[in-house]
């Protein structure tokens, strides 16, 4: 029983508080991560298909629009851009410019959905569904997840664009843009991930 | 923050409280009432096995179709809505606040949710028993097709309120989890750094985490036979061009890890009780943590240990072999700085001690059993015996419930404020123990000799008929162990309003829980919160007057 208390313990002296993280975007970013593995084990389960040595995609079934979404992903890739300066615009509090590139980020996104939207029910209209085949299982699941959670982070958005042309956020008080802007760039992170493997 | 102690209603006191000692409660006593139901479906199992076609008294027949039916539910609500409560979300919520020094959780209105999530989980499963073609009957694994479309099972709604059910309970513990992580890193009292946090709720966070990172893939696969069950996918249908081992990946990538999930928090309170009654530091605080780490990692790489038999690729066999037997390696070394930290302690046995001790003894049969069914060659012959039934609650009856209760009679004074009875504590120690390995020891020996499970009126097939007694004998034990936890049920329930009043340390320890009230009052601490100067475990330091030392000194 010789030596085996820790030696630091003995110093009453340390009684300092270490540097907390934010709880809330700590929050936001273990939900991030669990996110990313729900996906990683949509994704691999649509790889087990895609790479099969199989056709793929099926033949009798129609093609995805690739230069349209091909489009869409560079206006979702726009809104994270605008939600990048938007944020750097809020820290340097150059106000107006916040408000109006925030609210860019969230017509962007609108748009996005819209186009989405609109091919959707062009397939559907072409035959493909969840039941017309594996394919269409797969497009419509991983497609439409990725399309909610576009959606669920809309939610966030024009909650968070009402709040900024309310005057609710200024350069010190950031940490809902801040959250929103977390769980945006995820979003529009998976997208290009999800466009190369399902439509290309 | 202020949490004066104000006047609750009755409602938001005891049902919509967002107090995690209540939770706590409300997570404790959800696993009784569903152990209750999973027990009474066990006995309804041991019986149709011991007893084919005879009658079950308090219910009646057990036919093939109810027992297939009762196989599915007892594994889903004892992993899902006995072991996730009882031994993550109310430990988790009742002692990670306590143990690090905060006055609640991070986010308690998330904590209420991830309640009321499990409880509604545990509504849609009862549920399920009452819809047109009854409930899901495929086994607690879910193997398609049979589970994937209700032509092959004849059960379309009680497989998709089993799928809801399953995802209530998946996102309780995700939220759950998400919590404690957020509480522990952002939420310590002034100087409780890292290696002063108490392992009981460094395992409780590895096991959150384990939870945490496996499930994504698991609740994608859900979502997927969800829709096959619902709206005509055939992503696990060989007739639509789906792939049924999919699901079985899926599941297992997920399967193996819920096991350290509920095998964690037993291990932390197990280390933290180990601490006090033998009145000695642990031995190997960072090696013990350090090994958690390496078997948490390697827990993600095992899942197709599983899936020997199910048409794996037998290249493939051999790796995961091999990170199987690897992953023995940081148990093993926890077990030993286990027993290193018994050697020289003053050792005090009293009730929790030996309960925590009864749980090693019998993990480890568990444990080692699992060595020869992670290895291909071993178990391409016992695979889907008895010997794999042996196995698994070798080492998920001990976790849940040596373990759990280890932790209640531990701190049943702090959560009470009164103190159980331990000659009926002890007495339902011995006999879980004795009737426990009378239940699963000799099921070794049956499923060595080939005896398959699943198997509702195992008489049709002579084979078996050389393991009637056994069966008969593991029946009996099994009806007794299950009849011994009402000696528990009494004493919680008279000791919680009879028993005698709780001191603050009635064991002397040093975590900073025992420094409350109690009970511990709303929001925790008096006007100041702990200011922590010491290690968990200073226990007999040399040159000090007593063998203990508070975490704090300031209350
Ligand atoms: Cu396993």
């Amino acid at each position: 029983m010789k030596k085996v208390v820790n030696r630091r313990a003995s110093s009453p002296a340390v009684t300092r508080s270490e540097p907390r993280m934010n709880p809330a975007k700590l929050g936001i970013l273990l939900f991030i991560c669990a996110e990313i593995m729900f996906f990683a084990g949509l994704i691999s389960a649509f790889a087990v298909f895609r790479f099969s040595p199989v056709q793929w995609p099926p033949a009798g079934q129609p093609r995805l629009p690739v230069q349209i979404t091909a489009v869409n992903t560079i206006i979702l890739l726009l809104s994270g851009v605008t939600f990048f300066l938007a944020f750097k615009a809020l820290k340097a509090a150059k106000d107006n410019s916040f408000k109006n590139l925030l609210t860019a980020t969230a017509a962007l996104g609108l748009i996005f959905l819209l186009i989405q939207g609109v091919e959707w029910i062009h397939l559907l209209q072409f035959g493909l569904t969840v039941h017309s085949s594996i394919f269409g299982g797969f497009f419509y699941c991983l497609v439409g997840m990725h399309g909610f959670h576009v959606a669920g982070g809309m939610v966030a958005l024009l909650f968070v664009v009402t709040r900024a042309w309310q005057g609710a956020y200024s350069s010190k008080v950031t940490l809902g843009v801040e959250l929103c802007r977390m769980y945006w760039f995820f979003v529009v992170g998976l997208w290009p991930v999800l466009f190369a493997l399902v439509y290309l | 923050m202020s949490h004066d102690s104000h006047k609750q209603s009755f409602i938001s006191h005891y049902i919509f409280s967002t107090d995690h000692k209540m939770i706590a409660k409300q997570f404790l006593l959800l696993s009784i009432i569903m152990a209750c139901l999973g027990g009474f479906m066990a006995y309804l199992i041991r019986w149709e096995v011991a007893f084919p076609n005879v009658p079950a008294p308090f219910f009646g027949l057990v036919s093939p179709d109810k027992f297939n039916a009762i196989i599915t539910l007892h594994g889903t609500i004892m992993i899902f809505f006995v072991g996730m409560p009882f031994l993550a979300a109310f430990p988790s919520n009742f002692f990670i606040p306590l143990m690090i020094g905060a006055r609640d959780m991070a986010f308690p209105k998330l904590n209420l949710a991830s309640f009321w999530l499990t409880f509604t989980g545990a509504v849609l499963l009862v549920a399920s028993f009452f819809v047109p073609g009854g409930p899901v009957a495929g086994g607690w694994v879910g193997y398609p097709p049979l589970s994937a479309s209700s032509e092959f099972a004849g059960v379309k709604w009680g497989a998709a309120l089993w799928i809801l059910s399953l995802a209530m309970a998946f996102f309780s513990s995700s939220v759950g989890g998400l919590n404690y992580l957020v509480t522990v890193i952002s939420l310590r009292a002034p100087g409780m750094t890292y290696s002063r946090v108490p392992m009981t709720v460094w395992f409780l966070l590895g096991s959150a985490v384990t939870f945490f990172f496996s499930v994504g893939p698991l609740i994608a696969g859900a979502f997927m036979l969800l829709m096959d069950n619902m709206f005509g996918t055939g992503f696990f249908l060989p007739a639509k061009g789906g792939e049924p081992m999919l699901w079985e990946h899926l599941f297992w990538f997920f399967g193996h890890p819920e096991v350290y999930v509920l095998f964690f928090p037993a291990l932390g309170m197990g280390l933290d009780i180990m601490a006090t009654f033998t009145r000695k530091p642990i031995f190997g605080y960072k090696l013990i943590l350090g090994s958690t780490v390496g078997a948490i990692t390697l827990s993600f790489i095992v899942w197709a240990h599983h899936m020997f038999l199910s048409g794996l690729n037998p290249v493939l066999a051999t790796p995961f072999s091999i990170t199987t037997i690897l992953i023995s390696i940081p148990f093993a070394i926890i077990i030993f700085c286990m027993f290193a930290s018994l050697r020289h302690g003053a050792i005090r046995m009293e009730l929790p001690f030996l309960w925590m001790v009864g749980f090693l003894a019998t993990f480890l049969v568990g444990g080692l059993t699992g060595i020869f069914l992670g290895s291909a060659s071993a178990d391409i012959y016992l695979h889907g015996t008895y010997f794999v039934v042996a196995h698994f609650h070798y080492t998920l009856f001990p976790s849940v419930f040596f373990g759990g209760f280890s932790g209640v009679y531990y701190w049943f004074s702090k959560m009470y404020g009164r103190e159980l009875n331990k000659k009926l504590g002890l007495l339902h120690l011995v006999l879980t123990f004795i009737f426990f390995n009378g239940t699963f020891w000799p099921l070794f020996r049956v499923g060595i000799g080939g005896m398959i499970r699943r198997i509702a009126d195992p008489s049709f097939y002579p084979q078996y008929q050389q393991f009637a007694n056994w069966n008969i004998f593991c029946t009996i034990s099994a009806i007794a162990l299950i009849a011994s936890q009402a000696i528990f049920l009494w004493n919680i329930v008279w000791s919680m309003t009879h028993g005698p009043k709780a001191v603050k340390n009635p064991y002397d320890s040093n975590t900073l829980e025992w420094l409350a009230d109690s009970p511990p009052p709303h929001g925790n601490w008096g006007a100041k919160l702990p200011i922590v100067t010491g290690d968990p475990y200073e226990y007999s330091k040399p040159g000090e007057a007593k063998d203990w030392r508070s975490q704090a000194q300031n209350l």
